[in-house]
């Protein structure tokens, strides 16, 4: 938590930061708000992966079955004729449900039997695409008639609204009772549950969160395409780049996911020019930071300074 | 404050792991206002009683009664709720949270909509924090803090959640004899809240000036129950910490006793974080010598193998052959001739009793492995028919024997055994007694032997040192030690 000194400081970051968000379309070509808007999404996939891994202490290696599972119902929803805004929103509760439908027997296991049980649903819901091709398009993708909007700066503003807004939730839940009690049940279970706290239902609930931010930012993000697509929004690449935004940025932190999966996404784009090895690059940096800075950057940055 | 009806009855509580017993059939009831110390020597069930307690473990059979309500079996967070709190050894508060914060933390309720804590929780953990002695320090993080404080933190979370049971974990581990002290204030500051107190501990000393009644456990049974003063007397209490009657059995004078010393420890000190483990500790070891450390559980014996052998780091020095140890890898002290045997045998469970043994012969040429193992395997008969069994289905017995025959095949110059007789039951202790006689007296093997049970490790040594709270406080014969400190052992 910041000292009171540094207070003002963090204020006129926070407000410059989210001027210069805001106002970008002014200022900034159409191409790279495209890809901006492509990251801020990314950046919600991420906080809501942090507030499991770094909160609750569960390593979910599949988010992006949460974010496929409200890609696509929004997309089906959309295609058998619903509302947009709706779709939307039942895509957030759709993720909801399919997270829980996985969370409440894999939470009974311990350790990596979790994570395994989350990787394995990926892998299940790319087949479940696969074999009902004939709805879900197959690994082509799937087409929605409904777009968010066709103006470039409109869909850029969506999204950076989507970003701001989710991160406020999901940072003040981390700070709040609620954060507190689940920092409590990732880091000692059984000291947690002697203090009282219903461990499951804690860890339930931040998997029940993190799932709608997912399923929401996948079904804005297919509004946003036109499409629901396997490679963007299901791939465990995707899911892989998704821990790596958090761990780079700071685990524990919420917004270091955020300011992560910036960084995966534009340097990639920075760094096309180098053809094949532009993936190489970005990852290097990661990996180089993951190493020398376990808690990321932006832990690092508000690392308590000892001695002072 | 004592109140008449039990606040916490215990009754017929039994626990196994598969087909070990840890608990059987253990009973006591607990009243407001009241402590009672649990005692018994690692592997006892002691531990695993108070597991029962909380919920961490379902028992099997049996009653946990608060207040007339049968808890047995409900999960953890209901227990708590129902008023028992525990105040664990090992404590790992929040880290990037503040103390205050930690404390409010213990004061939330079970809720997931309860976003921000009422403004009285605030007020109330700086009242809690400034009862445990945490006042100086509320806006501190934990990993500033020193190691009493931590348990101060430990303490201060149990207290807010104001229950009506408090189970205490080895309420003394690494503090100073001061901060004991202002400790022991605090448990019978329990006492005067009318909460129902179990201490749980290896020993009665630790505890005697603070409880009502001890219960004393060994082998998952309860063994005996009184006054502390009573339960140190106790015949089975006293066979069980000391093994019955010490015999010292003089030996000549070994050839050896004047060579240059094989092993020499110098002013060895180690900290577990902030705790202090060890504290000064000097000595020798010298080739053919067989030389025991007795000690209760928590002495320290087993950190100052650890240190020995490299596995946990020290100040001080420690000298092989005469050349330190310092810097040098647990494996390359292994292979140098000093090999320890583990208080837990870390045997490798799935694989059977020769595959332990072949393992430990990985170094031998094919013939020397042939050798070792013939030899390994008079000394210990019994492994010879138990060859091809899973080492996890041996008996407890069995699994140390196979132990230190695996610790046998690496050759060791120096065979270090810690704690052999944990968890063994009597008629097990005579057998691997006289294993090691035969050992003693048809090899000139040196010994470094870690042992609570005193009749054991005597009359094996030439030497004796006596290890208590990470000091040694004695040195000399096992003639001298029956005169000298039997009586004020336990």
């Amino acid at each position: 938590m910041p000292s009171t000194a540094r207070l003002p400081l963090i204020l006129l970051l926070l407000a410059g930061t989210l001027g210069v968000g805001a106002s970008a379309p002014w200022w900034l070509g159409a191409y790279w708000l495209g890809i901006f808007t492509i990251a801020y999404y990314f950046g919600v996939f991420a906080m809501s992966w942090d507030l499991l891994f770094g909160y609750a202490g569960e390593v979910n290696f599949g988010p992006t079955f949460l974010i496929g599972v409200g890609a696509y119902s929004a997309g089906l929803l959309d295609n058998a004729g619903v509302p947009m805004a709706a779709c939307i929103v039942l895509g957030g509760i759709a993720a909801i449900v399919g997270g829980l439908i996985l969370a409440i027997p894999a939470l009974r296991l311990r350790g990596p039997y979790f994570g395994l049980v989350t990787l394995v649903a990926v892998l299940l819901l790319l087949d479940f695409i696969v074999i009902f091709a004939a709805q879900t398009g197959g690994e082509i993708g799937m087409m929605v008639p409904d777009v968010l909007s066709i103006s470039t700066s409109v869909n850029y503003w969506y999204a950076f609204c989507f970003l701001v807004v989710s991160a406020a939730i999901l940072f003040g839940l981390s700070r709040s009772a609620l954060g507190l009690i689940l920092q409590a049940t990732g880091q000692d279970r059984i000291e947690a549950q002697a203090l009282g706290f219903n461990v499951t239902k804690h860890k339930l609930a931040a998997f029940a969160i993190s799932a709608l931010f997912s399923g929401l930012a996948g079904a804005m993000l297919t509004f946003y395409e036109g499409t629901a697509s396997v490679d963007q929004m299901v791939d465990l690449s995707i899911a892989v780049q998704i821990i790596i935004a958090v761990v780079f940025g700071g685990r524990r932190t919420i917004l270091g996911g955020a300011l992560g999966a910036m960084f995966l996404v534009l340097f990639n784009e920075l760094l096309r020019p180098l053809g094949q090895l532009n993936t190489f690059v970005v990852s290097a940096i990661a990996l180089v930071v993951i190493l020398f800075l376990p808690d990321g950057v932006l832990g690092w940055l508000l690392r308590p300074r000892t001695g002072v | 404050m004592l109140s008449n009806a039990p606040r916490l009855e215990v009754e017929g509580l039994t626990k196994r792991f598969g087909g070990l017993v840890a608990v059987r059939d253990v009973e006591f009831s607990i009243r407001g206002g009241e402590i009672l110390g649990l005692i018994g020597p690692n592997g006892s069930g002691k531990s695993t009683v108070m597991k029962l307690i909380m919920g961490i473990e379902a028992p099997n059979a049996g009653a946990v009664r608060l207040d007339g309500v049968d808890v047995a079996g409900w999960p953890t967070h209901r227990i708590a709720r129902m008023g028992v709190g525990i105040v664990f050894q090992h404590s790992r508060p929040l880290h990037r949270q503040t103390v205050v914060e930690n404390i409010k933390l213990a004061l939330l309720p079970d809720s997931l909509f309860r976003l921000i804590a009422e403004p009285q929780v605030e007020e109330r953990a700086r009242e809690i924090a400034e009862r445990v002695g945490l006042g100086e320090v509320l806006d501190r993080r934990p990993p500033t803090l020193p190691f009493a404080d931590l348990r101060r933190l430990e303490m201060a979370k149990a207290l807010a959640r104001d229950p009506k049971v408090v189970l205490v974990d080895e309420p003394f581990a690494g503090l100073t004899p001061g901060e004991v002290a202002t400790f022991s204030e605090l448990i019978d500051g329990f006492r005067r809240d009318g909460r129902a107190v179990l201490l749980v501990d290896h020993n009665v000393k630790s505890v005697a000036r603070l409880v009502d009644r001890v219960l004393a456990m060994y082998l998952g049974e309860r063994i005996a129950e009184g006054s502390a003063e009573e339960v140190m007397q106790d015949q089975t209490v006293r066979r069980v910490y000391i093994g019955g009657a010490i015999e010292g059995h003089a030996k000549p004078a070994n050839a050896a006793a004047s060579a240059a010393p094989l092993l020499e420890v110098c002013e060895v000190e180690v900290f577990y974080g902030k705790a202090q483990a060890l504290q000064k500790v000097s000595l020798a070891v010298r080739p053919g010598e067989f030389v025991s450390v007795v000690g209760l559980n928590g002495a320290g014996k087993t950190t100052l193998f650890n240190a020995i052998s490299g596995l946990v780091p020290y100040a001080g020095r420690i000298d092989w052959l005469g050349t330190p140890l310092a810097g040098r890898s647990p494996a390359a002290i292994a292979r140098g001739g000093i090999v320890q045997c583990p208080e837990t045998r870390e045997l490798f469970g799935d694989m059977s009793v020769r595959e332990n043994l072949d393992l430990g012969g990985q170094h031998l040429t094919a013939v020397a492995r042939e050798r070792q193992l013939a030899w390994l395997l008079d000394l210990f008969p019994i492994l010879r028919e138990r060859s091809g069994q899973r080492a996890r289905t041996l008996s407890g017995g069995e699994q140390q024997m196979l132990a230190i025959a695996r610790a046998l095949m690496m050759q060791p110059k120096l065979l270090i055994l810690d704690e052999p007789t944990l968890g063994l039951a009597p008629v097990i202790l005579e057998q691997l007694s006289r294993a090691l006689t035969q050992l003693r007296d048809t090899t000139d093997i040196t010994v470094l032997l870690g042992e609570q049970n005193v009749t054991f490790a005597l009359p094996h040594a030439d030497r004796v040192y006596l290890l208590e709270h990470a000091r040694i406080v004695w040195q000399g014969t096992p003639a001298a030690f029956a005169d000298e400190m039997g009586a004020g052992y336990l």
